[in-house]
């Protein structure tokens, strides 16, 4: 146990050369880090309580997920029934409509009701493992076709419009120009957007809580408002509100319920003034298709109203007064600069395809960060301290090495969790001094095993040895469950813990090296050259 | 240079004398623990029970704490927890979900901190946390979960590498730790939240450290020493091992006392629970974790295996002093 062969002192102390390099980085000012070169730049990052900061978590609202699904699936039937080759490659269809989770239509000629399934199934998609399409094609009493999601198509709709939540999140909060936001899925339905050094979370939940869905459709001019005020509208029409403040007067439009052009088709959201009255604006520019569908729409209908509906709310419904060519419009409601600026990013990132909400909100100044900084390190010099005098008194010579091994601990600890880029949280900075309170706690079972084995009259060399080769055992199983109990802590729980749990983890695993191993080798080199006759511990 | 010994050379105390004290004082606190959770309840955090925390500085003078809680009190979102926390200018207020599921985690935090800048223009928001309904209800679900298996995977890995009554006795002494260190909560109404749970898993994993170091010795002496009496081998591996005990626990406590009283307020009720944690912990590796060992008749035959020849001889020659 105490042999030494001089590859291993070599090992040892490269890992422990490493661990010192390492860490460095963690310590530097921010001017200094960036000048490192590109292998060197890794620290330790302050957690949101350290750094002050926001952190929201959204949860995504399945039930409209599910609706926006069904409401496609609507618009597919419709656009398949209708035939790529003209008015006789039509299946004529009825009483289409959305119940519960399930849309169902009638096929009006019997014979068709084949071919009516057969182009449903091409639009489905397999989802899945076993084959399974997204969607369930049944025919009912022979005419009528049900259409049902299936759960692997529910869940991979799911699955993929959280990701494209999240891209969607992502380009948002990068809009607004704040350092390093993080922002990942957790879970089924969630995502959590963490933004260092922000303060006031207000303006950046109201720029991830739009939806900023945006429709251009014509305003339906046969309607009567009498009848439409009653709820009745025509068939293919439906009732939209105003948005808050718009409308002077009018609280709702009727809107043909087909969509003329949508925000997927376009390419540039910026905000700017209006020319005439100077107040705030979004002009938006289409991509090609869109300029051309809108072109083609306003010619049709010059003198008719169309609206610019967001989110479900109608913000204008202006009159064509001759067609729009150029493919960009403007969008007006009674916005301020800023709101013009938040809906201008937000049309530009796409819309949401879900609505999301925040379930937990945790925001931290800076001041209270950098206090609890500052009296994290205070109270962990005080205890470092504290502790290896304790060693020291207590255990002499042994206690020095137990000390220097403790404090490359600390070193590698550190450098560890800045390679992995590991975040310390105010929780991580009580880890970090319980790891030194439970590190030196091997060095303990160590030395007293060798006070032990002294007492019984062993020789020095001899007593080593043994307390080494007796201890671990004790060692290695106490530092197994406290790994136990850190990766359950790390598994389920959330945030401030899983810090605490990481540093611990990382804690326990160097110390076993630097307790046992490091001191191991202090020791065998001291007994080497002086081989002394009796020792003090 | 003569070293400061902790605990003298070769102590050869009866600890298992008072076992039956020890274990009724024991159960008795554990009882009074549970009795006092279910009748005075945890201070739960947002955390757990959901809702708007703020804490709020004054920079000068703290104002009397019934204005803070009229100020609160006309945001309109109920009745408001008002705890004096950390400095002495500091308080953090806590309010419950306003009615109706979805205002929670938008507004109402901030209709606080507007509240109460409105009445004391001078006063510093450091943190606003907001946690809805359903959010604080996983938490605590998965608060419980980790705790539960934290304490039944040790219990098992025990039982893996020396015998079912040792597991048996690690489990109950973590009932024990768990359920004072609850009573704790209830007594003091520091507020329980994630951070506690943190607390929670380290005490367990800290008590089982302990509890293994007892029990590696006495598995030690029971192959070392196989016709000894088994009350004696037990007080025999305490005092053994009793000098590794209190060191550990001194340095422990030591690190942990710098943290209450220097380290960040925040965590304040972290490191007070594992303070308290340490010391109950020491007690238990003392007195607790080995009676349930006699009861549940452990001998020299629970680790020798019965058919082997080699682990018998192994033991006589350990007898001689030589190495095992």
């Amino acid at each position: 146990m105490l042999d030494f062969p001089r590859w291993k002192t070599i090992g040892i102390s490269l890992i422990l050369l490493a661990g010192i390099l390492f860490s460095i980085p963690s310590f530097l000012p921010e001017k200094a880090f960036n000048s490192l070169p590109g292998f060197a730049q890794t620290k330790v990052n302050l957690g949101l309580d350290l750094a002050g900061g926001s952190h929201l978590l959204l949860e995504a609202d399945l039930a409209d997920l599910q609706k926006t699904q069904l409401a496609n699936m609507e618009k597919t039937v419709r656009t398949a029934m209708r035939g790529e080759h003209g008015a006789d490659d039509d299946i004529a269809i009825g009483e289409l409509r959305r119940s519960g989770n399930q849309i169902s239509f009638l096929v009006r000629d019997q014979a068709q009701i084949d071919e009516a399934r057969e182009r449903l199934f091409r639009e489905t998609q397999g989802a899945g493992l076993t084959g399974q399409r997204d969607w369930n094609i049944n025919i009912v009493d022979v005419t009528r076709i049900v259409l049902t999601p299936t759960r692997a198509g529910q869940a991979q709709a799911i699955s993929r419009a959280m990701d494209t939540a999240r891209d969607i999140i992502d380009r948002r909060v990068n809009a607004l120009g704040t350092r390093e936001p993080t922002i990942i899925r957790e879970g089924n339905d969630r995502i959590v957007v963490q933004v260092p050094g922000l303060q006031d979370p207000q303006a950046l939940k109201e720029l991830i809580g739009k939806t900023a869905r945006l429709e251009f459709r014509m305003v339906d001019a046969n309607a009567d408002p009498a009848e439409a005020a009653a709820g009745r509208v025509p068939v293919g029409s439906e009732i939209v509100p105003y948005a808050e403040g718009e409308g002077s007067g009018a609280a709702f439009e009727v809107l043909s319920r087909q969509v003329m052009i949508s925000g997927e088709q376009l390419i540039d959201a910026r905000q700017s003034y209006d020319p005439q009255s100077n107040l705030p604006v979004v002009t938006i520019r289409f991509d090609s298709g869109g300029s051309s569908t809108f072109a083609r729409v306003t010619q049709q209908n010059v003198g008719k109203r169309f609206a610019m509906v967001l989110d479900g709310k109608v913000l204008s419904a202006p009159s064509i007064n001759e067609p729009i060519l150029g493919g960009s419009a403007q969008i007006s409601g009674n916005f301020t600069v800023a709101s013009a600026n938040a809906l201008a990013i937000s049309l530009r990132s796409g819309a949401l395809p879900v609505k999301m909400a925040v379930v937990e909100e945790r925001t931290v100044s800076p001041e209270l960060g950098a206090d609890s900084i500052e009296k994290g390190v205070i109270a962990g010099i005080i205890a470092t301290v504290a502790v290896l005098t304790l060693m020291i008194i207590v255990y002499g010579r042994f206690g020095v090495y137990a000390n220097i091994a403790l404090i490359f601990n600390i070193f590698l600890i550190i450098a560890i969790m800045g390679a992995f880029n590991a975040t310390l949280t105010l929780p991580g900075i009580a880890g970090f001094v319980l790891t030194i309170g439970a590190a030196v706690d091997a060095n303990v079972l160590i030395n007293e095993r060798i006070r032990e084995e002294l007492k019984r009259g062993r020789r020095p060399f001899q007593a080593v040895e043994l307390g080494y080769s007796e201890a671990s055992r004790a060692i290695f199983d106490a530092n197994v469950t406290n790994v136990i109990a850190a990766a359950l802590m790390f598994w389920f729980g959330s945030g401030p813990i899983k810090g605490f749990a990481v540093v611990l983890t990382i804690g326990i695993i160097t110390s076993v090296f630097t307790a046992v191993t490091v001191t191991r080798m202090f020791a065998a080199h001291w007994l080497r050259s002086r081989r002394p006759a009796a020792i003090t511990i | 240079m003569r070293l400061l010994k902790l605990v003298p050379d070769d102590t050869n105390i009866d600890f298992l004398r008072w076992r039956k004290f020890a274990s009724a004082a024991s159960f008795l606190l554990v009882l009074l623990s549970i009795v006092l959770v279910a009748v005075r309840g945890l201070n739960l955090g947002i955390d757990f029970v959901g809702g708007q925390s703020v804490r709020v500085e004054f920079p000068a003078e703290m104002p009397p704490i019934e204005d803070i809680r009229e100020a609160v009190s006309n945001v309109g979102l109920g009745e408001a927890t008002i705890q004096q926390f950390g400095s002495e200018k500091a308080v953090s207020i806590r309010t419950l979900l306003p009615e109706g599921e979805n205002v929670t985690a938008d507004s109402a935090g901030q209709q606080l901190v507007a509240g109460i800048k409105e009445a004391f223009p001078t006063a510093r928001t450091g943190a606003v946390e907001t946690v809805s309904g359903k959010v604080s209800g996983e938490l605590l679900r998965t608060g419980a979960l980790s705790l539960g298996l934290a304490m039944l995977a040790i219990s098992i890995y025990i039982w893996v590498r020396f015998e079912w009554q040792f597991g048996v006795g690690a489990m109950g002494r973590l009932f024990h730790e768990v359920a004072l260190t609850f009573g704790f909560f209830a007594v003091t109404q520091i507020q329980f939240d994630l951070n506690s749970v943190a607390a929670l898993l380290t005490i367990v994993g800290y008590s089982l450290n302990d509890t293994i170091v007892v029990y590696d010795r006495v598995r030690e002496n029971l192959k070392k020493y196989r016709k000894m009496e088994i009350i004696p081998l037990l007080n025999l591996s305490i005092n053994e091992t009793l000098a590794r005990t209190v060191m550990t626990s001194v340095s422990m406590l030591l690190a942990l006392a710098v943290l209450v009283i220097f380290g960040p307020d925040v965590i304040f009720g972290f490191s007070a629970a594992m303070l308290l944690g340490v010391f109950v912990g020491t007690y238990s590796s003392i007195l607790m974790s080995t009676p349930v060992l006699v009861w549940l008749k452990v001998g020299p035959h629970s680790f020798v295996p019965r058919t082997a020849e080699g682990g018998a001889e192994r033991v006589t020659r350990s007898d001689d002093g030589a190495v095992v």
